[in-house]
């Protein structure tokens, strides 16, 4: 990692969980940043922005008594490109959940609403605005990617997405490369936790609405999580941490789920659902509600040449 | 008297701050600040029960199964559901893989490079150590991140992803292994094998995991290649006499780590005065006299209350001050292995007292424990059978989740009225390890462990030997506070 960071000539200032320097030597480092003695190119920030309570941001401070929100304001002030590192630092995220009792923001959104700490207007010296890697948590390669297209100029307003999201990672649906897209089709729906159908019809699965690659670079190597048995529950969308419903329930209207795929006319989703469920094979219908397949795809003889 | 402030700490997970009143060179008193509340309790507050599977692993980065663990066992316990024995395979698999990874990152990461800052430059072993663990550019950085993200490929199978999945499930996990992949689980934990006894050991980890006395391990370090980290670890560790620092209260408290049938593979109970006590759950109370938060009584957790009161006077940390029976106790590695029963660290321990070395080398044995223990669990697994019971819904209830994370004792105490979440308070290991003075005054463990420390008068601005002593513990400021 530091030497692909090294290889597009990023050089870590500081980071609170690898570098050596702690306390005193860290403060010198951030002021350094702060007064202009040290250019900034980059500032990422990991977290919400907590503002609370009643707008001092006295829930988090630094050493030294000011709030953290205020050294963030400088920091981005001076730093040539702001990078929010996860769905917290985007858009409040599940800090800001419930009755988000620290009063959590992003540094460029409030949810899905423009603004934030910085204020809907901020861009930065290339006229950028925050770049939102957001997710949670983020995949360390939409960091890493992320990174290294800023770093070689790679990374402009086209290159983000109406949430500001690099679109290198945005443009895709959880929905693609999902390994359940037999059972997808044939709308045949997992009706409890480890069974191998569909999860989108029962199980409150948002992997057709949600932006990301997650099934496509795929994360510890080998997983995501449908693969891991459970729903997306659109992580890297603002606002995901409030759904209105319980997570894993998909809310329907007249039993037709109200979430229905991005891109999808209704009419025809209600109209092929129904013919593709009278059309299931009997294999998909039977290994949807298992949680290991019990009847395994038949054999074709080789025809004769 | 002298009053320093030493913050931002880094090399340990979320915010802290420490505050010392120095006289002759000399820590006299410490006090512990935890500067950042998020509200976690409060945001749980009429959430759908089985959501708290969602936001309590997003407390934490690196405590997240952990989280996630103690969560799906207090709503367990409130339905009255038992996993079956697949569900109980991978808890522990993905919980053990936590942890594992924990202490890895804590050791190389976090804890080691303090020995090759400039301030240790003119001793023999500097220049070993500062090619080896010098922060991002040392060659154990190179060394240990692939490896460990290697493993963490367990996490991809079992888990989905790595941190904040929701596999872990009441009813034990929503992920089924097939038989192919059962035997990639064992190849994933057989390369790690051989870089934890190439890299880390330079031994069998079973030969280490047998070390029974402080005079054997001594006897092992000088008969092992000091090139692995563990011997090079102990000759610094012993050079420096950090056996002799940051000693607590001695009080030492486990939850008890990883089901194995009825029983758990690291016993639960308080040791003290060299004896173990069975654990008494219900003597558990959070004091908050020094807290930024309500109330004037320590309450019981599950009674417990999470209101902040920003400007109260006498306050100066988030953190909550848990007390057992009123008094301050230790978790963590260390604490889990003595109470456990491993005799090298109760030799340890009856030698020294809690401290530095003892906490760092109960987390390297604790890799050595645990990492044959899972390559039995891949091979108990049986795919085709159960890996998961359907959750029934909640009403009204109550239950109480305890697991043993990286860093200790973590529990969630959980009420659900008319289906919603009425109460859930947690308790963190941390929370325990770095809380604040109780109303009676007693100093939290860390602050205790502290006082006496030496500091330089060229080293005001961070003390490496506090810093020693703050990272021996390994804490998770996010989670402590949550």
């Amino acid at each position: 990692m530091f030497d692909t960071l090294a290889g597009f000539g990023i050089r870590l200032l500081w980071h609170p969980s690898l570098s050596e320097e702690s306390a005193q030597e860290a403060r010198h480092i951030i002021d350094d940043c702060v007064n202009g003695t040290t250019r900034l190119d980059i500032l990422c920030l990991e977290g919400a922005v907590l503002r609370g309570p009643h707008g001092s941001g006295g829930f988090h401070k630094t050493t030294g008594g000011d709030p953290v929100m205020t050294l963030i304001e400088k920091l981005a002030g001076v730093a040539s490109h702001t990078v929010a590192v996860g769905s917290c630092a985007a858009f409040g995220g599940v800090t800001s959940a419930g009755s988000n009792p620290a009063d959590a923001c992003g540094l460029q959104f409030e949810g899905d609403s423009p603004g934030g700490l910085l204020g809907q207007e901020f861009r930065d010296s290339s006229g950028l605005p925050v770049i939102n890697i957001a997710g949670c948590p983020t995949h360390p390669n939409w960091v890493i990617e992320s990174l290294a297209a800023l770093a070689s100029g790679m990374l402009n307003t086209q290159s983000l997405d109406t949430y500001q999201r690099p679109r290198l990672y945005a443009d895709h649906l959880v929905h693609h490369g999902c390994t359940r897209n037999e059972f997808y089709e044939f709308k045949a729906s997992a009706h409890k936790s480890s069974d191998l159908g569909c999860l989108m019809e029962n199980l409150g699965c948002k992997g057709t609405q949600a932006h990301a690659d997650c099934n496509i670079r795929l994360w510890n190597g080998e997983g995501s999580c449908v693969r891991g048995g459970y729903t997306c529950i659109a992580c890297t969308e603002p606002g995901f941490e409030d759904p209105g419903h319980p997570f894993a329930e998909t809310p329907k209207l007249g039993g037709i789920p109200i979430g229905l795929p991005i891109d999808m006319p209704k009419a025809w989703f209600v109209a092929l659902a129904s013919l593709s469920k009278s059309a299931t094979p009997k294999r998909v219908r039977e290994n949807a509600v298992a949680d290991h397949q019990v009847v395994i795809p038949a054999t074709k003889r080789a025809r004769k040449k | 008297m002298k009053r320093l402030i030493v913050g931002p700490f880094n090399r340990v997970e979320g915010d802290l701050e420490v505050s010392l009143d120095v006289a002759n060179g000399r820590v006299q008193s410490a006090y512990v600040n935890s500067p950042m509340y998020r509200g976690f309790e409060q945001i749980l507050k009429d959430k759908y029960p089985l959501d708290a599977l969602v936001y309590v692993p997003r407390i934490c980065g690196i405590c997240s199964v952990a989280q996630s663990a103690a969560s799906a066992q207090a709503l367990a316990h409130a339905m009255g559901l038992q996993s079956p024995e697949n569900g109980r395979l991978t808890a522990n698999l993905t919980l053990g893989a936590e942890n594992i990874a924990d202490h890895l990152s804590h050791f190389y990461l976090f804890f080691m490079p303090d020995f090759a800052r400039d301030f240790y430059q003119g001793r023999s072993w500097f220049a070993n150590a500062q090619a080896r663990f010098k922060s991002v550019r040392g060659s154990a950085t190179a060394e240990i991140l692939p490896a460990r993200a290697k493993f963490m490929h367990l996490m991809g199978y079992l888990a989905g992803k790595w941190p904040h999945t929701l596999s872990l499930q009441p009813g034990g996990s929503s992920r089924p292994i097939e038989v192919a992949e059962q035997i990639r689980l064992s190849i994933i934990l057989t390369e790690f094998r051989s870089f934890l006894e190439r890299s880390l050991f330079g031994d069998k980890l079973e030969n280490v995991a047998s070390l029974d006395s402080e005079a054997a391990l001594l006897a092992w370090m000088s008969s092992r290649n000091s090139s692995a980290d563990l011997p090079h670890f102990l000759s610094i560790a012993y050079a420096l006499e950090l056996h002799k620092l940051g000693r607590a209260t001695d009080r030492f408290m486990s939850y008890g780590a990883y089901h194995v049938g009825e029983d758990n593979l690291f016993a639960s109970g308080l040791w003290e005065n060299d004896k173990l006590q069975a654990l008494d759950l219900s003597a558990i109370r959070e004091d908050v006299s020094h807290s930024w938060m309500e109330g004037e009584t320590a309450l019981a957790p599950v009674d417990g209350v999470t209101k902040p009161q920003p400007d109260k006077t006498g306050a100066y940390s988030w953190c909550k001050a848990p007390r057992l029976a009123g008094q301050v106790v230790e978790t963590g590695a260390l604490a889990r292995q003595v109470v456990a029963g491993h005799p090298l660290l109760r030799d340890l321990v009856a030698r020294h007292g809690g401290n530095v070395t003892a906490r760092v080398v109960a987390r390297l044995l604790e890799v050595a424990l645990v990492v044959p223990e899972m390559e039995n669990w891949v091979r108990q697994l049986r795919p085709g059978e159960a890996f998961c019971f359907p959750e029934s819904k909640l009403e009204d209830a109550s239950g109480i989740g305890l697991v043993e994370a990286a860093r200790g004792s973590l529990g969630h105490w959980l009420e659900v009225r008319q289906g919603k979440i009425y109460n859930y308070q947690i308790i963190a290991p941390t929370t325990w390890n770095f809380s604040p003075r109780d109303a009676a005054g007693t100093p939290g463990a860390l602050e205790q462990a502290l006082v006496g420390v030496q500091i330089e008068e060229n080293n005001e601005g961070a003390p490496v030997a506090v810093q020693h002593v703050v990272r021996s513990f390994d804490p998770c400021m996010v989670c402590t506070v949550h």
